[in-house]
């Protein structure tokens, strides 16, 4: 018993150093905000189109199929660097593809997407960004898969890299297809 | 070097004067990230939506306040503050908004949760368990019953040893 007492110490040692490994995983980043609005409904929304004569984007337009919304901008070189990886997802996969142009200039929007292409199924234009603390953005770009009811299943931080459409998103997509 | 300062150190007063000055100047700007066109007309919500801008972090600077960031987003969640303050919400109202949409995160005051039971009572369980771990450790000490006094046979065994001791 007495020896057990001695013992303590190193048991609690390594309970700190466990977390402590687990803690320099790899995978996580602690600048990372949790999600709050995973399993939660998009945010409803109305915001104007690209150009003069494009529709509104809704929110309720969006629903029915499952979804991909990339909110991007122009002044945003990150998004550049993911903008052929977003027409790849959009081509391969023949998902739904909306963006939403955050706090940016809808001019500079439709000159970004005519020099880049345009993968998006519509483009509404956020200006003042309220549609994106809606969302819980914090910083462009940032991607979400909403399913049919609407629903957010995944939010990516940042530009979307290989491995997260191959790994999380399109196996995403499928099942929610299905 | 006798004969007063040198033109080199008498020149180095004024600089420190000037960067001084420009510290104070950065200073005061950076305590106010708030700037005049953003605040409310009525001074009472005023205060309250400085009061909130405070408890709440700013997402791009992880560790300011958005009242202390002079990120764009802390500028728009200043102002969505305020605008909700207008409409008529409640402090706690405009919390549960931001929490909402950024989670308990956004809050730099992290509310009692079974998360954060851990990290609210850990400090006092810890001292909790040293304190009675420190309580058993001196009662036991003091239990211990004091050492037995020395038999004759012993004491002159000592009292030997040490004459053996003195002699040379």
């Amino acid at each position: 018993m007495r020896r057990l007492a001695y013992l303590l110490p190193v048991l609690l040692f390594a309970l700190v150093a466990g977390y402590f490994l687990l803690s320099l995983d790899e995978g996580r980043d602690p600048s990372l905000v949790p999600s709050a609005l995973i399993g939660k409904p998009m945010p409803a929304f109305t915001l104007p189109g690209l150009s003069a004569g494009a529709p509104p984007l809704e929110s309720a337009a969006i629903l029915g199929a499952p979804a991909v919304i990339n909110v991007f901008a122009s002044w945003c070189l990150p998004c550049r660097a993911e903008h052929p990886l977003l027409t790849g997802l959009a081509r391969d996969s023949g998902v739904a593809l909306y963006g939403i142009l955050y706090k940016d200039d809808p001019a500079a929007g439709a000159g970004w997407l005519a020099e880049l292409g345009d993968p998006f199924r519509a483009v509404g234009v956020d200006r003042t960004g309220r549609t994106g603390i809606d969302f819980g953005v914090y910083g462009v770009p940032e991607t979400y898969v909403v399913d049919r009811e609407g629903i957010i299943r995944f939010r990516q931080v940042g530009p979307l890299h290989p491995q997260v459409i191959a790994e999380k998103i399109l196996p995403l997509l499928k099942t929610l297809k299905e | 070097m006798p004969g007063g300062m040198t033109p080199r150190a008498a020149g180095r007063i004024p600089v420190l004067a000037g960067l001084l000055a420009l510290f104070l100047a950065f200073a005061g700007a950076a305590a106010l990230a708030v700037e005049p066109s953003e605040m409310l007309a009525d001074p009472a919500l005023e205060a309250r939506a400085r009061a909130i801008s405070r408890e709440i972090r700013c997402l791009v600077c992880q560790n300011q306040s958005i009242d202390d960031s002079a990120a764009d987003l802390a500028r728009d969640l200043r102002l969505l503050v305020r605008e909700r303050l207008v409409a008529g919400d409640s402090d706690q109202a405009v919390r549960d908004f931001l929490v909402a949409r950024y989670g308990d995160f956004v809050l730099l005051d992290p509310p009692v949760r079974p998360r954060t039971w851990g990290l609210w009572f850990g400090p006092a369980a810890i001292l909790a368990i040293a304190a009675l771990g420190a309580t058993l450790y001196f009662r036991r000490r003091r239990a211990a019953a004091p050492p037995a006094p020395l038999t004759p046979e012993e004491a002159s065994r000592v009292g030997r040893l040490v004459e053996e001791e003195r002699l040379p």
